[in-house]
């Protein structure tokens, strides 16, 4: 039985090697999020960056590999900024020092947000995606508006409203995603690629009502701006109010104010039509008016001219000479007339002193045969048993030859 | 006439206007471009009337299959 052992002694190496062993097996400590203000804060032209994070009683120096910088998209970090910083700890044996090993910085506090925003912004700038040569023309008539939004939003019964109010024409596909939240960035950028994948819509509203910068903050996120940007159909920003901007705005084709704007900026609106269908009708009604007028017009004219040329006024002026011819002709028969009436009454008074009757009264009388009315002659004429008339001037005297 | 849609109907009223624009033709012609471009417009003016904004919703199922069903706005 030993009653003593000596304690073990380790090389400070092999120290070095459990300690590190250590921190590394632990899971906590392999990814961890720390808080604090960066100070003493060196970048090397390797770029790796070394910083001291620190609060008001202790102190953790941190490395910032290049690696991870460039991966995690780190803004420039600088003495007194308020952060908080993800990453393992560990042990660097050769300076006997614990520190952190930093995989990704976020900002903290007052500005951190607005930093971020304009890092990205200009880093998306750099890269062209703000550029005016980008924006795609919004369609003048879409059949089909996709709508990128919370599905129990006030925003969305907002724009539904104007849709139906301006061109209810139009068909809704509402994309519904999230709008706040940590899961909001990459919901509406899958949102996005959906409708894209879909294909129906000619023109997509992104947007969500008013709310506060934190509440917005979805469409300040990178991965929304990249969704935006690869989106084949044409797509118009409407987040919170006029004077918010956000990422999603610079890159949509149509930054509008509002959702809103947004659904009016869609959409042509049909009260436009109905006045210009009026116009039409009364633009119809005018030139059927003047077509019958010019019509009416010329019809008047030809009349007119048809009037002078007129066979019935010929007419009438035959007629005229027909009458004075009539009369004429009337006259001249009436003069002829009586002449020959004259000479008739002259050559009846001729005939009367020849006529057979004027004898007769004399004394002579007509003698006839019964039978045949021959007037006799001559004895040889008549017959014993004849039946004869003789005629004198005052009537006939039938007698019978003995 | 009562199947045209809004688009087509519009496109064959200006068409009548345009004709009768253009002027020089029989009496009876422009009476059909009239009488034809009065109904074109009274129907274009109702189909705006009557129109219904459509709204439906978009998901995917598990098969990643588009579904698109009318939204119901509670």
């Amino acid at each position: 039985m030993q009653l003593y052992e000596a304690p073990p002694v380790f090389s400070v190496t092999q120290l070095s090697r459990y300690l590190k062993e250590l921190l590394e097996t632990d899971d906590i400590l392999q990814d961890i999020w720390v808080r604090g203000e960066i100070s003493g804060c060196k970048s090397y032209t390797s770029g790796h960056c070394y910083f001291t994070l620190k609060d008001a009683e202790a102190q953790l120096p941190c490395v910032f590999f290049k690696n991870a910088r460039l991966r995690s998209a780190s803004p420039d970090l600088r003495d007194g900024m308020a952060i908080a910083a993800n990453g393992r700890i560990s042990f660097y044996e050769r300076d006997g020092k614990l520190q952190l090993y930093v995989e990704g910085v976020e900002l903290l506090g007052e500005g951190a947000l607005f930093l971020r925003f304009e890092q990205l912004k200009a880093r998306l700038e750099a890269e062209g995606l703000f550029e005016a040569g980008r924006k795609r023309s919004l369609p003048a008539q879409p059949a089909v508006i996709g709508i990128v939004t919370s599905p129990q939003a006030a925003a969305l019964r907002d724009m539904l409203r104007v849709l139906h109010s301006r061109y209810p024409l139009a068909e809704v596909i509402l994309s519904p995603t999230l709008v706040q939240g940590a899961e909001a960035p990459a919901a509406i950028a899958a949102a996005l690629d959906l409708l894209n994948e879909h294909g129906e819509a000619e023109v997509i509203i992104v947007g969500r009502g008013g709310g506060s910068i934190e509440e917005l903050w979805a469409f300040n996120e990178e991965v929304v701006a990249r969704a935006i940007a690869r989106s084949r159909i044409p797509i118009i920003s409407g987040v919170g109010h006029e004077t918010d901007f956000t990422i999603a705005d610079f890159v949509a084709d149509y930054r509008a104010s509002t959702p809103t704007a947004a659904a009016a900026a869609a959409v042509p609106d049909i009260a436009d039509w109905r006045i210009d269908i009026q116009d039409k009708q009364q633009i119809l009604t005018d030139l059927m008016e003047e077509c019958l007028s010019d019509l009416h017009e010329s019809l008047e004219r030809t009349r007119r001219d048809l009037q002078r040329a007129n066979p019935r006024s010929l007419l009438d002026r035959r007629r005229q000479q027909l009458d004075d011819t009539t009369e004429l002709l009337q006259t001249r028969l009436e003069h002829i007339l009586s002449i020959r009436g004259e000479r008739l009454r002259g050559a009846s008074l001729r005939l009367h002193s020849l006529s057979p009757l004027l004898t007769i009264a004399r004394g002579y009388a007509v003698v006839r045969r019964d039978t045949d009315s021959t007037i006799i002659t001559s004895i040889q004429q008549a017959q014993p048993g004849d039946k004869l008339t003789i005629q004198v001037t005052d009537g006939n005297i039938p007698v019978e030859v003995r | 006439m009562e199947n045209l849609s809004f688009e087509e109907a519009y496109a064959r009223l200006e068409a009548a206007v345009a004709a009768l624009q253009d002027g020089q033709m029989p009496l009876e012609r422009a009476l059909h471009f009239y009488e034809e471009g009065m109904r074109l417009a009274h129907h274009c003016d109702e189909l705006l009337q009557k129109a219904e904004l459509r709204v439906q919703q978009l998901s995917v199922d598990r098969e990643g299959v588009h579904i698109v069903e009318p939204l119901e706005l509670s």
